[in-house]
């Protein structure tokens, strides 16, 4: 499903003394089958915006008591706003939120604080339940959990009794993760996934969304606030300022534009770092700014030096082996 | 005099040994030093941090905190006084409905005249940057504004021992970035020992010392850069190395003559430096 948003605007508590202008006229295009990236500091807009796409945010037009109201003559009409995920328009009350959010599904930050039930398998099966339109065969039910624990890297046989609350952290996040995408949600939306993880966790779990985005969820939207997990996993990404989106660009045309992206307060990825630090001393290394991608990059460009100039003495060489 | 030492001590939740027991500990962290403790998830670190100011008690050794025995209850009010724990997720450390308020709990608490509280909560709202939320609803401010609410509420009481448990985890680059910037500073201005739990690596550079903890045992310890240089036994902890290290490890293994280095202006450097031997 595509995702397609227009000039959208939001705020909080309008017309009170905490009104917050949270999105300001954002325009995005997602299309169906990217691994798409939001980035943003705190209080830019990107938690605002996702809650949107399963409608937990819901615009003016979009709730049941609203009336259209006249514009005032004479007064400006702003740009008609849209906000489209596949069929469902989300600004219209009429839509069926239900059958969207069993499309659109939405993992929250630390979703192992949102497990709650006995036993993992009671857990995983209460999305799948509620949002069934008549009953399940509990044959069916076991299948789906199943499947879920499965893709997501548990044991169903180990977990499916115990408590989640006795699992360990990583694992109460795969079960989290399970209880959304046993639905089989075609559109999935993550808040800060890796977020308080272990390297090794981030490593497995970034590998997870991976495997979700081969074979299950078709589009996979992600906020983070690490640079490298965003340079080593995106298609693209999406820049929120104060409510806004500056850029929607490659991580790679993202990562080279240092200057923009200190105005903004974001951090660079490490390669990215480097090679700002490397610009200023003349030498330009164009890489998707992951380690790996960046080593290579400055690799070949060393190695063209080499070539045309004759590399270095064999003394330098020896010194070489020594440090190595 | 020492912070905190341990000698011996073994701990384990319930009577099975298990994850987050630790076993046979020994450390010492003078004051005034800054030592950040890395490891895996369930390798004991938090649990390590927990003993510290007697929310836990070992199984069995000794552990003393400012001259203190922190296995007598006698000395637990005291030692907490001196020992500030910031934990990660700063919903569970919110106590009141206005950030002042908040900040004021510890202060309060121990028995401090007014106008002090009143200083000490300009000078903790000040150090984590959050003066202008002085009255506003912690439920209304975005996760990272809210650790540093609860951070501000462990500085109010000025502890000499500051821990923090993966205290950044939750926070933006910039808000981390500030973090980072108030504990250094309080610890080199005010020379307040800082425990520090991450899995930041490069916040772990920051430190005099790190330890790195693997199924309750501390397995590393030493100089950041002297640990982060023996990167294979780190991978065995599923550790990792900061990515400047893992760009400068790649370039030597391709034969390139850089020298080890964990910071960006190092290893621009040293790649300028190769650029220009290779130039000649």
């Amino acid at each position: 499903m595509r995702i397609q948003a227009e000039h959208l605007n939001y705020a909080y508590n309008p017309g009170t003394e905490f009104a917050v202008q949270a999105l300001k006229d954002v325009s995005l295009t997602i299309e169906e089958g990217e691994f798409f990236g939001v980035v943003g500091h705190t209080g830019s807009g990107k938690s605002t915006f996702i809650q949107h796409l399963n409608g937990l945010i819901l615009q003016p037009s979009a709730q049941k008591k609203y009336k259209p109201k006249k514009p005032k003559k004479g007064s400006p009409v702003p740009p008609p706003s849209v906000l489209k995920i596949g069929d469902f328009d989300l600004l219209d009350k009429k839509t069926d939120f239900r059958a969207l959010r069993s499309k659109v599904g939405m993992v929250f930050q630390y979703p192992e604080y949102q497990l709650f039930a006995e036993t993992v398998f009671d857990d995983v099966s209460f999305g799948l339940k509620n949002f069934a339109k008549e009953p399940l065969k509990p044959e069916s039910i076991e299948i789906a959990v199943r499947n879920a624990l499965e893709t997501v890297g548990l044991d169903y046989a180990a977990v499916k009794d115990k408590s989640p609350f006795d699992l360990s952290g990583g694992q109460k996040r795969r079960v989290a993760i399970a209880g959304v995408i046993v639905t089989r949600p075609e559109v999935l939306v993550l808040d800060e996934p890796a977020a308080g993880l272990d390297p090794l966790g981030k490593k497995e779990l970034m590998a997870l969304l991976h495997r979700l985005h081969a074979d299950w969820c078709r589009t996979v939207v992600f906020v983070s606030h690490d640079m490298d997990e965003v340079a080593q996993n995106c298609s693209r990404v999406a820049v929120f300022s104060e409510g806004s989106i500056k850029y929607t660009l490659t991580p790679q045309e993202l990562f080279s534009r240092f200057d923009d992206l200190d105005a903004l307060g974001l951090e660079l990825p490490a390669a990215a770092k480097v090679a700002r630090l490397l610009h200023e001393r003349g030498i330009d290394i164009a890489s998707d700014c992951t380690p790996d991608g960046f080593a290579e990059a400055t690799a070949a460009y060393l190695s063209s030096l080499r070539k045309k100039d004759g590399g270095c003495t064999d003394a330098e060489k020896d010194g070489e082996d020594g440090q190595a | 005099m020492r912070a905190v030492s341990f000698e011996n001590v073994c701990f384990s939740y319930g009577n099975e040994e298990g994850a987050f027991s630790l076993n046979n500990i020994n450390l010492s962290v003078e004051e005034g030093e800054f030592v950040a403790v890395l490891g895996q998830n369930g390798s004991g670190k938090s649990t390590l941090a927990r003993l510290c100011n007697g929310l836990l008690t070992p199984r069995s050794g000794k552990i003393t905190v400012l001259g203190m025995d922190a296995c007598d209850a006698a000395n637990t009010f005291e030692i907490r006084k001196n020992v500030g724990v910031v934990f990660q997720n700063p919903d569970n450390q919110t106590v009141a409905s206005i950030v002042e308020d908040d900040v004021a709990f510890g202060p309060e608490n121990i028995g401090l005249p007014r106008e002090e509280i009143g200083r000490r909560i300009d000078f903790a709202l000040s150090a984590v940057g959050m003066e202008a939320y002085r009255n506003a609803t912690p439920a209304r401010l975005s996760g990272g504004q809210k650790q540093r609410i609860a951070i501000a509420g462990v500085l109010a009481v000025m502890p000499k021992v500051l821990i923090l448990d993966e205290s950044t985890a939750m926070l933006d680059p910039r808000g981390r970035k500030e973090v980072m910037d108030v504990v250094l500073r309080l610890n080199k201005e005010k020379k307040m020992t800082v425990l520090f739990i991450t899995h930041f690596m490069e916040e772990a550079l920051l430190a005099d010392r790190a330890f790195v903890m693997h199924r309750g045992e501390i397995v590393m310890r030493g100089a950041p850069r002297e640990i982060f240089s023996r990167a294979d036994e780190l991978e065995t902890y599923s550790l990792s190395l900061p990515a400047v290290g893992q760009i400068c490890r790649k370039l030597r293994q391709k034969g390139f003559p850089v020298a080890e280095c964990l910071q960006p202006e190092e290893l621009a450097k040293e790649i300028e430096r190769c650029a220009f031997r290779q130039n000649i």
